[in-house]
């Protein structure tokens, strides 16, 4: 709370001055027709942003594989490209038995990969900086995969908290940390998408806003370039990471023995 | 005036029309977020597990298949122009060998004829050396003879010139043993 007010008073002091800022005016959930209360239902922003994911992600591998080519077309070969490595990055990491998930892991990288992507459009929305959406993304990561292990595995799959190789002694700590470490890994992954999208286009708004004063712009839109160049980079290694550390728990489901 | 102009407002946006706090965390929005994100993920749950993903799998089955096999055909071709080629060496090392055996032949049957004519050759000179021998020897003797007959009648004109009376047997053996000497 503290920290807010203290932002609405730089945004203040700056109107005051003459140079006007909001970075974090993007995030704000508009209605897409007229000017009402944001129902659960309405039409927003946020979900024309979404819907142009969707519509992407079909141009690319739907559209792009209509023609079922054995030599691929541009578009078909980038689907294929993406397939084939969430393929292999899945059946490396958890093994044959968990080829069966990868549709599901597919969704989810593809959604983080083209919401983050698609984001770096100027005046777009970035559906994957709200905490909501992250949120929902990796607890229903944990959740799902908390449920399968323990139907997979039974009681077994608390095995996963008891080093056997561990010194006798050791074994009841270990336990703990691994039990907390366990119940942080849906909160990191989602504070880790979402912040690391959210910094980045906030960053991206301070730098334009400084371009608007005569004497520094040359330097702010220098940083504007160079923090886009990053930017192209964390959006695709965020979605990789998301990815990946969903592999991975899926993997300690399947197979809870260290 | 806040609620004048911005109904809609709420907690999360000020008379403004600007964000109060993070809007990334606003409470109000949050059921929203959560339905639209739900849609679209199933969205593309059904597009690429009904749509896409079949395809491409299908896609890159045909190719792994079609590279294979290409594979296989291109081994076959290698195999068989490896067989080709032993072929070619082996024609090409039999053509020597027969070759070989050719020139062998003629050098013996040049070697066979050579040793005939040689032979004859040899014959022919021994038999004509043989022949010139008998002509020396027989020149020889002729010479000899004559050599006697002379010294036989010049032995017995100088008896007859001394004066005395010599049997011409005595002559004959006396001109004989002188020849031996």
């Amino acid at each position: 709370m503290l920290r807010n007010k203290r932002m609405t008073r730089v945004a203040e002091e700056k109107a005051e001055g003459g140079l006007v800022f909001h970075p974090l005016d993007q995030f704000i959930v508009k209605p897409l027709f007229g000017d009402g209360p944001v129902h659960w239902y309405t039409p927003t922003n946020l979900t024309l942003w979404m819907a142009i994911a969707v519509l992407a992600i079909v141009a690319v591998f739907v559209l792009g594989s209509r023609g079922r080519a054995v030599i691929p077309t541009r578009m078909q070969s980038l689907g294929e490209l993406m397939y084939g490595f969430i393929y292999k990055m899945v059946e490396d990491v958890t093994g044959k038995d968990g080829v069966r998930y990868f549709p599901y892991i597919m969704t989810l990288f593809l959604f983080i990969l083209f919401s983050n992507y698609l984001a770096l459009i100027p005046m777009s929305y970035s559906p994957t900086s709200m905490i909501a959406v992250t949120v929902i993304l990796g607890f229903g990561v944990f959740i799902a995969v908390t449920i399968l292990g323990f139907v997979k595995n039974g009681t077994a799959f608390l095995g996963l908290f008891w080093m056997s190789d561990a010194p006798l002694f050791l074994r009841p700590i270990i336990a703990i940390i691994e039990v907390i470490s366990y119940f942080v890994r849906p909160v990191s992954l989602s504070i880790r998408l979402a912040g690391n999208i959210a910094a980045g286009h906030v960053v991206l708004k301070v730098f334009a806003a400084f371009a608007a004063a005569v004497v520094i712009s040359p330097a702010a839109i220098l940083g504007i370039i160079a923090i886009y160049g990053l930017e192209i980079l964390v959006c695709g290694i965020q979605a990789y990471v998301f990815t990946i550390l969903t592999c991975v728990y899926l993997k300690d489901a399947l197979h809870p023995a260290h | 005036m806040a609620t004048e102009t911005h109904d809609a407002a709420g907690v999360c946006v000020d008379a403004g029309g600007s964000a109060l706090g993070m809007p990334q965390l606003c409470a109000d929005w949050m059921p929203n977020q959560i339905f639209w994100l739900l849609v679209t993920l199933i969205a593309i749950y059904f597009v690429m597990s009904r749509i896409a993903l079949p395809r491409i799998a299908a896609v890159l089955a045909e190719r792994s298949g079609t590279i294979t096999n290409d594979l296989a055909a291109a081994e076959e071709l290698k195999n068989k122009a490896a067989e080709a080629e032993a072929a070619y060496d082996q024609a090409l090392l039999d053509a020597r060998a027969e070759a070989q055996k050719i020139v062998a032949e003629a050098k013996e049957e040049i070697q066979a004829e050579l040793s005939v004519e040689l032979e004859k050759a040899d014959a022919q000179i021994a038999a004509k050396t043989a022949e010139s021998e008998a002509a020396i020897a027989e020149i020889r003797a002729g010479a000899v003879k004559s050599v006697t007959a002379v010294a036989k009648d010049t032995a017995k004109e100088l008896v007859a010139a001394m004066g005395t009376t010599v049997d011409a047997k005595t002559i004959t053996a006396a001109v004989n043993a002188r020849m031996k000497g």
